[in-house]
């Protein structure tokens, strides 16, 4: 607790101040643990306290595609496709969407071949 | 040496239908002539494009699903660059990756097999006790 107080009065004045590589990690632990604070714990939150002493919520992602056994990942399935496209166009990367490295490969020359055939914008909406 | 492929093109959305059937038939004719093998045509229909090709916002989508070699391929591709009214053409080989898709679902089906019919064997006490739990 009194770290907690410390490190808030310390970050106040100066925001992205000096940041020593050492005290990285906890800063971020500290910073999340507000987090927590402010909303409540997800219901599927698991992984208290893992391996590097993060003392927040996550929720384990999962890939889609191996859950749901989706084999065949089409440029012409738009639907499925656009799941993974931000708004602004670009593919979600992995560590946001937790697809798995075979699958993300597919999904993204696949994606690649639906902007090809204008399916899939290559910047911005698709109306 | 025959392989699948895939093309898909757009052609112009005021096209009318039948000089989009002139003009799958002349791809058809162009196909059989080498060797090859129209499996499929899939008329997908008018949709939005993503984005402008050509100042058109709209385009009427063609699937063909061909079998023949990398040489037909080549001489359909030139086709449609030369046609007018084509806006766009994308060409992707299919048959690795249906024999991909195939293999697991022989995996899968297999499994589902011995799943399904726990009976079939049952050599060992313990398989002959979880069977009955598996159907349950």
């Amino acid at each position: 607790m009194a770290d907690e107080t410390r490190t808030s009065t310390a970050t106040a004045p100066s925001p992205g101040g000096d940041r020593p590589s050492g005290g990285d990690r906890p800063f971020s632990g500290d910073r999340s643990d507000r987090g927590g604070e402010r909303r409540p714990p997800r219901p599927g939150g698991r992984g208290e306290g893992g391996p590097g002493g993060r003392k927040f919520f996550r929720r384990k992602k999962v890939c889609k595609f191996c859950v749901e056994k989706i084999e065949a990942i089409n440029y012409k399935d738009v639907r499925l496709l656009a799941q993974f496209v931000a708004e602004s166009g670009k593919i979600v990367p992995r560590r946001l969407t937790g697809v798995c490295t075979p699958h993300q490969r597919r999904l993204s020359s696949a994606i690649k071949q639906a902007r090809n055939i204008a399916l899939l914008p290559f910047a911005g909406r698709a109306s | 040496m025959n392989r699948t492929y895939e093309l898909m093109f757009i052609v112009r959305p005021d096209m009318p239908e039948e000089e989009q059937d002139k003009l799958i038939s002349t791809l058809e004719t162009a196909v059989t002539t080498s060797g090859g093998q129209m499996k499929n045509v899939e008329r997908m229909g008018k949709r939005h494009l993503a984005y402008s090709v050509r100042r058109f916002r709209d385009g009427i989508y063609i699937l063909l699903t061909v079998e023949g070699s990398g040489g037909l391929i080549h001489e359909l591709e030139r086709r449609l660059r030369v046609t007018e009214p084509v806006i766009k053409f994308l060409t992707v080989r299919i048959d690795e990756e249906q024999k991909r898709l195939d293999k697991i679902k022989a995996i899968r089906d297999a499994r589902r097999k011995v799943s399904a019919t726990p009976a079939a064997a049952p050599t060992a006490a313990e398989q002959a006790g979880e069977a009955p739990a598996a159907t349950a």
